[in-house]
């Protein structure tokens, strides 16, 4: 069955179609009129050249871990949850309620607070579909691109009504000082250099890597880890060997939205600090090409948020300094999913028939 | 509320259901051949985008049409090589083309107009414009029907007639022909379809060439008879409305008429604010009306009113036995 090594799978085949979708990406940048090979040390300049470029790359990688790791796990259900964008507007809604309502005496404790809101936030944000699906058969990706929809309203809903702070822009008001994440420049303050000066990472990060940890541990180590995969491998055989499959959508999705929801804790409480309309800036779609590249597993989701975090700030620098618009990121992600996601099997079948040659002219 | 506000509120209910069917009839045509297609969206955005940018170049509404429709059929090729030949996810494949959309249009309007990523304004023959109906002058003032015949039949872009006459039109190709039942068929068994020596390839491929052509139909209208010119993010949803009505229809082309009116309907009450506070005497919050649709699809899918069944074989990719 196994033509190819295991490494050809987990490597060579995403490092081929991201080769394919960065092709493709300088071909648009040459037919723009700018210098595919500039603009590239122009994004690692940018991204990674500082600490202050570090700092943002930090930032943005910890949300598309997040929300890359909520897919990843419905994958592993085969389930396809395109609502991360929805339970993280929503966990963002417990964040604020959490931070403004509760009078927290440390930020330890807000954050752990903030945590088990934005947790509990998107779960529920996901347990509708999820329930319509195991007992109503109803399709999850239509269901919860629904319900990103919703959720917009619903946020629009609070920040125009109760949760408004004075004045004209539909935002809440900052959370309470108490409640201030300590940022990386914050902790790598020694003296007389400061590393990060003005950047948004935050602790946040650190959490989002335990989360990676985590979550491998609960898919490879656990019973319950054992039965997720099992049903997303063969529903019928997960059936037969007395495996709810109510029990699984339920519980896949409840985690996969806590998961997306918790990504509210870097970008409300870390950065923001405050609720504002469109939180989330896309960062919900991006978890499903973090997911597709990582090959669903957390240290491949951790190197593609990262990735991802280098392509998010590369790109505002490119829009900075060049005439190649910010969307041009947009366009790379839509090529990374099309590749290792939909086109999959293109650029598997060639390299199948390779290795197939290859141990043919060995034996 | 008046005659006159009830006529004008219909007649935009008119103008904006006309892009919700056109899509909805697109997906109806890919789905009920078992190719889901969630990338309704970006087509939209696609065709709206390249219609308005060779509208504006070259002055001819038209061209800008065929070059809308051209957009939008590049992207179904996409779909159709990755969900067809390839055998990939259809779901995935969508979004990507819903990604690729949204940020190819505004890369390339930026470099090509340097107007922010929107196309310069169309006027004239750039644009599709309204053409009132023979005796619409003449019969104005005939009570009751004459206004309803001036303002609401009358007066609208060739495209709204495309759409609505695109409704029978389906109706007789998928119920009436024997392509019809073929593509129905591929859609529900195509194992049954192959065995009758049949292409499924082929077939699947014709439906979503057809979801690609109504799609850009519906883009080119947005930018070229709705609106005058493309703007970043147009479709703005609407490929995911006319998703939504497509599930409210439950795959059938005059429920689809039905549900598209209803939502556009809603889309209308939506920027006539003012209106619904004076016939049910409170304020509605403009954000739930845009939102209904999702929650009455939801509500469908949950099959509390009715059930929605959706093609046996839609999504997934057909392998022929060897």
């Amino acid at each position: 069955m196994d033509v190819m090594p295991k490494w050809a799978d987990v490597i060579l085949i995403p490092l081929i179609s991201i080769l394919l979708a960065a092709i493709l990406s300088a071909l648009v940048i040459l037919a723009i009129g700018e210098s595919p090979w500039a603009a590239l040390k122009l994004m690692v300049d940018g991204a990674l050249g500082s600490t202050y470029g570090w700092g943002y790359t930090l930032y943005y990688a910890t949300n598309f871990i997040f929300t890359g790791l909520a897919v990843s796990i419905a994958f592993h259900a085969r389930l396809f949850n395109i609502g991360g964008e929805g339970q993280a507007l929503i966990g963002g809604l417990g964040v604020a309620i959490i931070c403004l309502f509760i009078p927290w005496p440390h930020w330890s404790l807000a954050l752990l607070g903030a945590a088990i809101g934005a947790a509990v936030f998107g779960a529920a944000w996901a347990a509708i579909p999820a329930f319509l699906q195991a007992k109503r058969g109803s399709h999850i990706v239509i269901t919860t691109i629904m319900f990103n929809f919703i959720a917009a309203a619903v946020l629009n809903y609070f920040l125009i009504g109760a949760l408004k702070a004075p004045g004209m822009e539909p935002a809440t008001p900052k959370f309470p000082e108490a409640t201030h994440l300590p940022s990386f420049q914050d902790m790598f303050n020694f003296g007389e250099t400061t590393f990060f000066r003005g950047a948004p990472a935050n602790v946040t990060f650190f959490v989002a890597l335990a989360a990676c940890v985590a979550l491998w541990a609960l898919i490879w180590k656990t019973r319950l880890g054992y039965e997720i995969r099992s049903f997303g491998h063969s529903e019928s055989a997960a059936k037969y060997a007395g495996i709810s499959p109510t029990k699984i959508i339920m519980v896949t999705m409840l985690i996969s939205g806590a998961l997306a929801g918790m990504m509210a804790i870097n970008n409300v409480q870390g950065e923001a600090e405050r609720l504002v309309l469109n939180a989330v800036e896309g960062a919900g779609f991006i978890g499903i090409a973090v997911a597709l590249m990582g090959r669903s597993h957390p240290f491949g989701v951790l190197l593609a948020a990262l990735l991802f975090g280098f392509l998010y700030q590369g790109g505002a620098e490119l829009a900075l300094w060049t005439s190649i618009p910010r969307e041009l990121i947009i366009v790379i992600q839509a090529l990374v999913i099309l590749f290792t996601g939909a086109l999959d099997n293109m650029v598997r079948m060639p390299l199948e028939r390779l290795f197939l040659a290859m141990r043919r002219a060995k034996t | 509320m008046d005659f006159a506000t009830l006529l004008q509120m219909l007649d935009a209910t008119l103008r904006l259901a006309t892009p919700l069917l056109l899509a909805c009839l697109a997906g109806l045509f890919s789905e009920r051949a078992g190719i889901f297609d969630i990338g309704l969206e970006g087509k939209m955005l696609a065709a709206a985008f390249l219609s308005a940018a060779i509208a504006a170049v070259s002055g001819s509404v038209w061209l800008g049409l065929l070059a809308g429709i051209g957009a939008s059929l590049a992207l179904s090729l996409v779909h159709g090589l990755a969900s067809i030949t390839f055998r990939g996810n259809q779901l995935i494949s969508g979004v990507a083309i819903n990604f690729l959309a949204a940020g190819l249009t505004v890369v390339i309007a930026q470099s090509w107009f340097r107007q922010g990523g929107r196309t310069p304004q169309l006027s004239g023959d750039a644009r599709f414009n309204p053409i009132e109906l023979p005796f619409a002058e003449a019969l104005q003032n005939v009570p009751i029907l004459g206004p309803i015949y001036y303002e609401l039949i009358s007066g609208h872009t060739i495209l709204v007639y495309v759409a609505l006459l695109t409704v029978p039109l389906t109706w007789w190709i998928l119920f009436r022909t024997r392509f019809g039942l073929r593509l129905r068929a591929v859609g529900e068994n195509p194992a049954a379809v192959d065995t009758a020596g049949v292409s499924v390839v082929w077939l699947r491929f014709a439906a979503v060439g057809i979801c690609g052509i109504l799609c850009g139909i519906a883009g080119a209208y947005l930018a070229t008879a709705l609106q005058a010119g493309f703007v970043k993010d147009m479709s703005a949803g609407r490929g995911f409305i006319a998703l939504a009505a497509l599930i409210f229809a439950k795959w059938r082309p005059w429920y689809a008429l039905y549900a598209c009116l209803l939502f556009g309907f809603l889309q209308a009450m939506s920027l006539r604010s003012d209106v619904i506070e004076n016939v049910i005497g409170f304020q509605v919050n403009g954000q739930f009306l845009d939102v209904l649709p999702y929650i009455l699809t939801v509500v469908i899918l949950a099959g509390f009113v009715g059930k929605a069944i959706p093609p046996r074989a839609g999504g997934e990719p057909y392998v022929k036995e060897r």
